[in-house]
């Protein structure tokens, strides 16, 4: 859900792009991090846990836990919250501790 | 490996204040930032700041953050360097840094360490569901980004951060049901406090979340009442709506670098967490590394610049750059520091300072 | 009680308001500000001199009720949005309260809308006079309103109709 209007900010938004999320295509922004295009789509979990399979979605949103790990374009532990939308990225729900390739 | 007269970890108000100050005096600055913009978590405070005309009170954060940035990339004294992790700081005084996949070394005579503070988690049932949040993470989605986290919020905390990012939810057209605190009193600044309970939101003291509830995501959470000794009170219980809770139940400081280093660390409740113990020039146990900001205990944005402005001003000074008004910009900058910890607001920082000083 | 709930009580209310022969000459600032607290721009930003001087930035503002003439330059500097101005004398019926406002949508002078006091709740209707939203005020608006003369000190907030 994006905010329509505001009464302090005006948001820029770069151009938009198109992702996937599970195979699914989304569109969102560029510039803005895909954790953001996410919610905008309404989609807020993120991983699975590693031991107890639990969902798991944002917590700090600015890079310090890790809360928010998934595989983007086949690369595990990306930190989605701080990690910028581009064209074509490929998203995809992290289980466990993600593979390194 | 590169050398530099003084390295400063973090872009943030303290950060970009001591690199102003540092190369105003004729120092030659690197400012490190992990991510690929300056301003730290000011550009997000979209609310009025409190403080005198010299901490720039009534201007806005973002706009604070704006100009702070725009002065430091303009000063040709001081090299930027975003998207760049510092990764260690060894015994050599070798500072690594992670910069687009690669590591640079990096050897300053001075280290301004300004790596801010870390939200603070809470301990109950199913509070890792998604749509569980620090309400700084929310304030980022929100004010940053544009983008709503839910459609209800349940605020946990009244400090000076969950009320504020309650009216910006507010500002943002999201509905918030409740904040509660487990405090008797309320934490934040009463204005704060008086602006979101006029726009319909109650603040309830002596209130915490029992659990959070939900399958996928969060869809509520249970509250309860709790008596003087801070125990629940049975019967009390209540159930809220919500699609999102913010948990705002304070920061701690980000203190793996100064650890790494070697500074001594002492723990102050009162200043959030561990932090380093400093002298009245900023610098830690370890000579030539200072501190500003959250790191060196958590407090307002208005006290981060100012403690920035001192280190910046410190460790140009140690190096031997001086100017007319050193001495009168120092003591400025003090008296500016002890007017906003002076009040009864400030007795919680005091209490805390006077425990981590060298 | 303001430290419990946020809510300010009639004694603390008593502590700031203007003397009533004071609210019957026209328009004054009501500094609703009970705590000390490091801020000061309410008194840089008044030009009449109505805001004494803090020596120590910690101070209440203490607005002086003859020199200040209810011009509002300082509730748009407020961070605390906590200033608020009351025309008592602006009709038989009726007060004038000047509410500093940050939401949208603004509403429109000739508007009426849900008056709404410090505690949240609705109290009855008022009309909208004027909306300044200038340069100046840097987002923060200011919305005047036609309250009921008994209102004059409850109504601190407002809802447009049919928003939340």
């Amino acid at each position: 859900m994006r905010i329509e209007q505001h009464p302090i900010l005006d948001f820029k938004n770069g151009n938009k792009v198109k992702f996937t999320f599970q195979g699914r295509e989304l569109e969102g922004y560029e510039g803005e991090t895909i954790a953001s295009a996410l919610h905008a789509a309404g989609i807020r979990t993120m991983r699975e846990s590693a031991h107890l399979h639990r969902p798991r979605g944002l917590f700090c949103n600015i890079g310090n836990c890790s809360s928010c790990l998934m595989v983007v374009n086949g690369e595990s532990n990306v930190r989605v919250c701080v990690e910028r939308l581009r064209e074509g990225m490929v998203v995809e729900t992290q289980k466990g501790k993600g593979e390194l390739k | 490996m590169k050398h530099r007269e003084i390295a400063i970890i973090g872009g943030g108000p303290a950060g970009l204040a001591a690199a102003l100050r540092a190369a105003n005096l004729g120092a030659r600055v690197l400012l490190i930032d992990r991510s690929d913009y300056l301003g730290g978590q000011l550009i997000k405070q979209t609310h009025r700041f409190f403080g005198s005309k010299e901490q720039r009170a009534s201007e806005r954060g973002i706009d604070i953050a704006r100009e702070l940035a725009a002065g430091v990339t303009a000063n040709e004294k001081i090299q930027v360097m975003t998207e760049a992790t510092a990764l260690g700081y060894y015994e050599d005084g070798v500072l690594l840094v992670e910069h687009h996949n690669k590591i640079t070394a990096v050897k300053p005579d001075r280290l301004i360490i300004a790596t801010g503070g870390a939200e603070k988690n809470l301990m109950f049932p199913n509070n890792d569901l998604p749509g569980i949040y620090g309400a700084g993470a929310v304030q980022t989605l929100v004010n940053v980004f544009g983008v709503k986290p839910g459609k209800k919020v349940l605020m946990v905390g009244a400090g000076n951060i969950g009320v504020i990012v309650s009216y910006q939810l507010l500002q943002a057209g999201v509905e918030v049901a409740a904040i509660i605190e487990a405090a008797p009193r309320i934490g934040a600044y009463w204005v704060h406090a008086a602006k979101v309970v006029r726009a319909g939101v109650p603040i309830y003291t002596r209130h915490t979340i029992k659990r959070a509830y939900g399958e996928q995501e969060v869809s509520g959470a249970t509250i309860v009442q709790l008596d003087e000794n801070l125990q629940p009170v049975p019967g009390t219980e209540k159930d809220i709506d919500a699609d999102v809770i913010c948990l705002s139940v304070g920061l701690t400081p980000l203190t793996e670098l100064l650890w790494q280093a070697g500074c001594q660390m002492i723990f102050v409740p009162e200043l959030g967490g561990n932090v380093p113990l400093r002298n009245e020039f900023l610098e830690t146990s370890v000579p030539g590394i200072y501190v500003a900001g959250d790191v060196a205990g958590i407090e307002e944005a208005s006290a981060a610049m100012m403690e920035g402005a001192l280190a910046g001003l410190n460790a140009a000074a140690s190096l031997g750059y001086t100017s007319e008004s050193l001495a009168s910009d120092r003591k400025n900058v003090l008296a500016q520091l002890a007017g906003l910890r002076s009040g009864p607001v400030g007795e919680k920082i005091r209490k805390g300072l006077a425990q981590a000083m060298l | 009680m303001l430290a419990q709930n946020g809510i300010p009580t009639p004694a603390d209310l008593a502590g700031v308001l203007p003397p009533a022969d004071r609210l019957a000459q026209g328009p004054v600032a009501i500094a609703e500000c009970y705590q000390n607290i490091p801020c000061d721009p309410c008194y840089h930003s008044c030009k009449q001199g109505a805001i004494r001087e803090f020596i120590d930035i910690n101070e209440r503002p203490q607005v002086d009720f003859e020199k200040c003439n209810g011009c509002g330059t300082c509730m748009s500097r407020c961070p605390g949005l906590a200033i608020f101005v009351v025309d008592a004398t602006y009709s038989d019926s009726e007060a004038l309260v000047k509410i500093p406002y940050e939401f949208l949508p603004l509403p429109e002078a000739g508007e009426t809308v849900t008056a709404i006091n410090r505690a949240g709740q609705a109290v009855g209707e008022a009309k909208v006079i004027r909306v300044q939203n200038t340069r100046v005020q840097d987002r923060t608006a200011i919305v005047w309103l036609a309250v009921p003369k008994e209102l004059m000190m409850e109504v601190r907030h407002f809802n447009v109709k049919g928003v939340r």
